[in-house]
């Protein structure tokens, strides 16, 4: 029986770890069907982390935490979108640009207002008990006794799908990632579609920045994302852009990183680094083709500019 | 486009935009500083009094400026044919973990071989971890940007684990490295600070690689790789092989970086040995338009921010993380004014497509 309580919080674990990267990764998602690389997603899950801590350290209510990581998750957005789409900003050094500044700002901001540099104490948010199924073994504290963000994203993976494979508005944003001239050409606005695609991508990484203030720490700290917005990158190539398998990609990477935490706790002599570069490292087979090639939307990376005859 | 009325214009731009861009952050900055209760002019004047005027500041500025400005020449070397490595600290860490192999266990050499020996180990571990990306673009097409960032966190975590197992100091309380033998260390220049040779080993490269791409044929294809590659093909050039030693030069240079950082200061291999000059390196590189002698200037301006932050700490009561803010503004307000330029027609460094 112990073990089976091992196992269990054990996968609980891997799921809660893995909700951060798939909000973060679903978030990179949309930005990059749209064509734009998302490396900002790490700054967008540090706001949104800082801005939830905000929120709930002055209200006391977890809720305004999470509708102030949504409202600054889609400011940031917003921003990149501005310097992609509309200066043509190279999309890369708009978010390393984006990143920097998040870590200035939001660890200046959080000494200025949280005086020791954390916010102590945070309310968190519960779980949410489903009657009846929650006493299914196993299944049922893992999928059945969550909160309501786990919920959220367990609707979020399926939507998403649907949205982006069968709906006309899918079809935009693939056409727009893939080729901007034909989609123009059938009269959809690049920009605007891109616009909205990446001010999404802000609000949902910045969902997975609160989860980690609002559920696994309860408190903010410094530079907490800690590489987690690239990990949620990893998970997008390796999940080949497609909403399931970049879910399933972020859970893998979230048990991973259960596992390495459980060796630090019970200080096992295994070396835990090899686990945390493993997502990093079947990014990359990922790329090179030796776990699957996995080819961005083919208008990755290039602004849209109407008036040339190229791209 | 241009009319006679201004042709000082283009001439002053390429500087005139990093300078705007540098003083909004300094500006916005200043907000932020006087939002934290104290007098941004004072802060100011701490800053750069601090790093800049005095004598052990500008020492501990030396220090910081040195790995700042090789790993800037990787990022900036890249840059020249077209490619983006955001694989610096990567790089740095590489570089670190070649210079320290060399410096532990060939003991027994005067330092006159021992200490070009370690900074080749930097050069060339920081060089193998630039080639992988650069061979896996220029023979399989994989985009290096997302490469080199993954093999960033790769590189970090492996020495990490060397530090913690196989190089660990016996009865180390915390996971670093024995002390390098002394014939590997870099000499320090300022008598009484901390500043070494390792900004020395950053002037040369900047000489070197300033001769390199003004007036060797290498310099001459990267040029042409970087402009327009299919004319580089068509002129009879590889642009694979240029593609792959400019990466693996780049990663080389980082390499240094992080090899100074092990040779000139800390003496020993430490986890996490790089607060992020990696990233910083990519932010100088872009500041100074692929000037070799701006990648110097900006280097020292950011060194001197990370210097005279802590200073300001201490003495003004200001966050040091204001300079954070600053630097990621300083991008920022240079992508942006870059944007502002070509919209206005001027012909900048980066073209829009990479």
């Amino acid at each position: 029986m112990d073990n089976l309580n091992f196992f269990t919080d054990y996968l609980i674990a891997s799921l809660r770890l893995a909700v951060p990267l798939a909000f973060a990764a679903l978030g990179g998602l949309f930005s990059e069907r749209s064509g734009v690389i998302n490396i900002a997603l790490e700054g967008m899950l540090l706001s949104g982390a800082f801005a939830s801590a905000v929120g709930a350290f002055f209200t006391g209510n977890v809720w305004v935490g999470l509708l102030l990581a949504i409202v600054i998750g889609g400011i940031v957005g917003l921003l990149h979108a501005y310097l992609c789409v509309s200066l043509r900003v190279d999309q890369l050094v708009s978010g390393l640009a984006i990143n920097l500044t998040a870590v200035g700002l939001t660890s200046f901001w959080a000494r200025i207002l949280f005086n020791s540099g954390q916010a102590q104490k945070l309310p968190g948010i519960d779980a949410i008990a489903i009657p009846g199924l929650k006493n299914i073994p196993i299944i049922g504290s893992l999928f059945f006794n969550q909160d309501p963000l786990i919920y959220l994203l367990f609707l979020l993976v399926p939507l998403t799908t649907y949205l982006i494979f069968r709906t006309s508005l899918g079809l935009s944003l693939r056409a727009v990632g893939e080729y901007p001239r034909a989609a123009d050409t059938a009269g959809v606005s690049v920009s605007l579609v891109r616009y909205v695609a990446v001010i999404i991508s802000g609000c949902l990484a910045s969902l997975g920045g609160a989860y980690l203030t609002l559920v696994h720490v309860n408190f903010f700290v410094e530079g907490m994302s800690a590489g987690k917005g690239f990990i949620a990158l990893a998970a997008l190539i390796f999940g080949r852009w497609h909403p399931v398998s970049v879910a399933l990609a972020c859970l893998l990477f979230g048990a991973t990183e259960a596992l390495q935490l459980r060796i630090q706790a019970f200080n096992l002599n295994i070396p835990y680094q090899f686990l945390v570069m493993l997502p990093y490292i079947i990014a990359l087979l990922a790329l090179v083709g030796l776990a699957g090639k996995s080819t961005p939307p083919a208008a990755l990376g290039n602004p849209y500019i109407p008036e040339s005859r190229d791209s | 486009m241009m009319t006679k009325k201004q042709p000082i214009l283009p001439i002053l731009l390429p500087i005139l935009s990093p300078i705007v861009a540098i003083v909004s952050a300094l500006l916005v900055g200043a907000i932020l500083i006087a939002f934290s209760g104290n007098n941004p002019v004072t802060a100011y004047t701490v800053l750069f009094n601090e790093s800049l005027t005095n004598y052990y500041g500008f020492g501990s500025t030396l220090t910081k400026t040195a790995p700042l400005l090789l790993a800037g020449f990787g990022v900036l070397v890249a840059l020249k044919a077209g490619q983006f490595n955001i694989g610096a600290e990567g790089q740095i860490y590489m570089g670190g973990l070649g210079s320290t192999l060399v410096g532990l266990y060939l003991p027994g050499l005067p330092a006159w071989i021992h200490l070009p020996l370690a900074l080749l180990g930097g050069f060339l571990f920081g060089g193998i971890w630039g080639g992988i990306p650069g061979y896996l673009k220029a023979v399989r097409g994989v985009n290096e940007v997302i490469t080199t960032l993954l093999l960033n966190y790769v590189a970090l975590n492996l020495v990490g684990y060397l530090v913690q197992q196989p190089l660990i100091e016996p009865g180390a309380p915390s996971p670093y490295s024995p002390l390098l033998a002394k014939t590997s260390w870099l000499p320090i220049i300022l008598p009484e600070t901390q500043a070494h040779a390792g900004i020395l080993v950053g002037l040369i490269a900047a000489i070197v690689l300033w001769v390199m791409l003004a007036r060797s044929p290498l310099g001459y294809q990267i040029a042409a790789v970087g402009m327009n590659p299919t004319a580089a093909r068509y002129a009879g050039m590889s642009v694979r092989r240029t593609i792959i030693l400019v990466m693996a030069l780049a990663g080389g240079l980082a390499g240094l970086a992080g090899a100074s950082e092990v040779l000139g200061l800390r003496h020993r291999l430490f986890d996490q040995f790089s607060p992020g000059y990696g990233y910083d390196a990519i932010a100088i590189a872009f500041l100074s338009r692929g000037n070799i002698a701006g990648v110097v200037a900006t280097s020292l301006f950011f060194g001197a921010l990370r210097s005279g932050a802590n200073v300001m700490q201490r003495s003004a009561n200001v966050p040091v993380t204001v300079v954070y803010a600053i630097q990621g503004l300083t991008v920022l307000f240079i992508a942006i004014s870059f944007a502002l330029e070509r919209k206005f027609k001027f012909q900048g460094f980066f073209k829009p497509q990479m």
